[in-house]
């Protein structure tokens, strides 16, 4: 019966499916190019360059290019013994070449960060290769210095021929491979990156913490003051997300420094003598204090939005079916105000892991953050694929936390304030 | 909050413990800035309250240091103030244009993989700036304009349009579609009923959205730290190498004519909200 339905026609007679079809499509055109000029922009500024990020994170291509011809007859090498003569002829036409172009210091650093040594030894053979005879390369070089003789420095020069690695994202981790190719970790005392991560985790903890546990009563009384006293007080929560992140860094760091305010308070009430006041900024204690203002309102404005849409008659009606407001508080209250908790917590801890500005100033050494060490790494020491590198473990790691907050609660629950 | 006549003392005492907590709290977030006040106008060249200063003499008070700010030797601050201004309109006004028309194209319910789409849109928010920074510099490196306004322009674009986004989806999320059928039914062509009908509607959406991206360029460092050079110094550059080199009270004159700035923008910023939420009140 249903096949001798007549197809609905429009009046150009085309059947209604096709021509709302063809409208749909239209209109899917249309909203997509509104879209596409953003889309383009952001794609070719900021998602392809996170992309560059990640290429230079993993590449190794510059010994790769320096030595191509000692990679190639170091292919048949297995890696056991002295290579032959021909992995050492290899390698004395490739130097002469990098020495012709003055590339050999770079050579000599790069080397130098697979294994110690290279340097002294690389300057060496440069001196002594301008008077090599042609032929028996192999004991030419051994003579230039025992290390030359040593397979380990042959070994280490063979990792490097890969043009990826993953190199940097162990290093990342105080980790390194070792010349048999295991994967260990460095000494304990020069474990440095992971003491960061940890710190950076442990900050961003206690920041999101203190933010929540004092964010929780103010904006429980905004909340439930009358809207003409709230409205006033709201205004002591958005001045300081108004306001410029350095000035509020700096107010703190008049705060908190030897002579500033708070000590002067201190001595002046009694707390501490004048010649012993405490060290409250360039540490760890300054990181916490200012990024605990700093990030309180990111806290306040999503609990609030959602404390303001509970009615005050659930808390009654808890306490009338004899309930202790401690109870009633514990069962009916807080469990509303989780999404709220938990865009909040989301917020600030994601803005503390990746905080960079405030700890540089008022942290001294004990209060950096992994951030502060990409950003040494890009503007100090020039390394910026380890930056990269770590920018990216950075990256993964916020992106698991969305990953898992999605999951929890979902991720619509954020607002703006 | 007064309470009911009949409440019990513990009550009684909790409460006023729970008001206590809150104002403690309320000064910790508001404190702060108005210790720069008063040392902005300080006459020496300390940056702690001097005891002329706490008797009130009006001596240990000056406006040297604005004096500094304005008419100082190798000023900084003039050419930092006009290249911060001048940034953050062009990246207001890029991101606003935008951004605005993403959201109206992200608000259609024809929108195809809307998910994914608005997640990239965003997602200069969402990773760390640190991260932003890194990368935009990257970009900005290879196309030749890092050091130069341009490049500062873009890339505060990139950071603000994900604000605009927000906000003008927000706003169109209550916008009430039969309006713009019903100019379309009378004969007004898509442009003039955007112009006529849709942004008089959104515009608070939209204004306080590129508020937001004003102050996100304007108050922006990690990326400019990165991309800027000595002719593109910005008022937050200026800041950050006072800060880091030496605390002289020019910087406090500075944070106060900021917080003042911050502070028109705060009311502007919460007019528009009641403005906005009226009249998505009408429309519902």
């Amino acid at each position: 019966m249903s096949s001798e339905t007549q197809q609905i026609l429009t009046t150009d007679g085309i059947p209604l499916e096709v021509s709302l079809k063809k409208a749909e499509r239209r209109n899917k055109i249309k909203a997509f190019l509104l879209v596409a000029p953003l889309l383009l922009f952001l794609i070719i500024t900021y998602v392809f360059p996170i992309g560059d990020m990640l290429m230079r994170s993993v590449d190794d291509k510059m010994v790769t290019e320096m030595l191509p011809k000692t990679f190639k007859a170091m292919e048949k090498w297995d890696g056991k013994e002295l290579p032959e003569e021909e992995v050492f002829e290899a390698f004395y036409l490739d130097f002469r070449k990098l020495v012709e172009e003055k590339r050999e210091g770079k050579l000599s650093t790069q080397l130098n960060y697979t294994k110690n040594g290279f340097k002294s030894i690389i300057k060496k053979l440069r001196r002594k290769s301008k008077s090599f005879e042609e032929g028996n390369y192999k004991e030419q070089i051994m003579a230039v210095h025992k290390r030359w003789a040593d397979v380990e420095y042959w070994k280490a020069i063979k990792r490097r021929a890969p043009a990826i690695t993953g190199q940097k994202y162990l290093k990342g981790m105080d980790m390194y491979k070792n010349e048999s190719g295991e994967i260990v970790s460095v000494e304990e005392d020069r474990r440095i990156h992971r003491i960061l991560w940890l710190r950076t985790l442990e900050i961003a903890f206690f920041v999101t913490l203190f933010c929540f546990l004092m964010a929780y009563p103010i904006a429980h009384l905004l909340a439930t003051l009358p809207m003409k006293y709230s409205n006033l007080l709201m205004i002591c929560v958005l001045l300081p997300f108004w306001t410029s992140l350095l000035v509020r860094t700096a107010s703190w760091m008049i705060l908190l420094q030897q002579q500033g305010v708070v000590n002067d308070f201190f001595v002046w009430i009694g707390l501490v003598a004048d010649d012993a006041r405490p060290e409250m900024m360039y540490n760890k204690t300054g990181t916490y204090v200012a990024m605990t203002q700093i990030l309180l309102p990111f806290m306040v404005l999503p609990l609030y939005s959602v404390m303001k849409t509970i009615s005050p008659s659930l808390m009654r009606a808890g306490k009338s079916l004899g309930g202790t407001p401690i109870v009633a508080f514990w069962k009916v209250y807080f469990p509303l105000t989780i999404p709220g908790i938990g865009a909040g917590c989301l917020l600030c801890f994601i803005l503390a892991i990746g905080y960079y500005i405030t700890p540089a100033l008022v942290g001294g050494a004990s209060g950096t953050l992994i951030s502060n060490q990409i950003a040494f790494h890009m503007k100090s020491t020039l390394d910026w694929s380890f930056a990269s590198a770590m920018g990216l473990m950075l990256l993964a790691g916020v992106l698991a936390i969305y990953w898992v907050y999605n999951k929890l609660v979902g991720i619509d629950n954020i607002k703006l304030g | 909050m007064a309470l009911p006549k009949h409440t019990e003392l513990h009550y009684r005492i909790w409460h006023y413990f729970y008001l206590f907590i809150c104002g403690s709290v309320f000064f910790f977030l508001i404190a702060p800035l108005f210790v720069i006040f008063p040392l902005s106008f300080n006459a020496e060249e300390f940056l702690s309250f001097s005891d002329g200063m706490k008797s009130l003499d009006p001596d240990a008070f000056s406006l040297r240091w604005y004096k500094d700010m304005i008419y100082g030797t190798k000023n900084p601050w003039g050419l930092a103030a006009k290249n911060s201004f001048i940034i953050a309109i062009f990246a207001t006004i890029g991101s606003v244009l935008l951004g605005t028309v993403a959201a109206l194209g992200l608000s259609s319910r024809h929108m195809p993989y809307k998910g994914i789409i608005m997640a990239v849109l965003i997602s200069p928010m969402i990773v760390p700036l640190i991260i932003s920074g890194v990368a935009i510099f990257f970009f900005m490196a290879k196309s030749g304009l890092a050091a130069t306004h341009t490049g500062i322009v873009l890339a505060h674009i990139i950071l603000g349009t994900p604000f605009v986004v927000i906000t003008v989806t927000a706003t169109l999320s209550g916008f009430d579609h039969s309006v713009t059928r019903a100019a379309a039914s009378l004969g007004s062509n898509p442009v003039n009923t955007f112009m006529k009908i849709t942004l008089p509607l959104i515009l608070p959406g939209v204004i306080s959205g590129g508020l937001f991206a004003f102050v996100t360029s304007f108050d922006e460092v990690v990326v400019v730290l990165f991309l800027a050079g000595l002719e593109n110094t910005t008022i937050p550059i200026q800041m950050w190498t006072g800060l880091r080199e030496q605390l002289s009270p020019t910087i406090l004159a500075v944070a106060t004519c900021l917080i003042i700035l911050s502070t028109l923008i705060l009311v502007t910023a919460e007019l528009l909200r009641r403005r906005s939420e009226r009249l998505r009140g009408i429309n519902r």
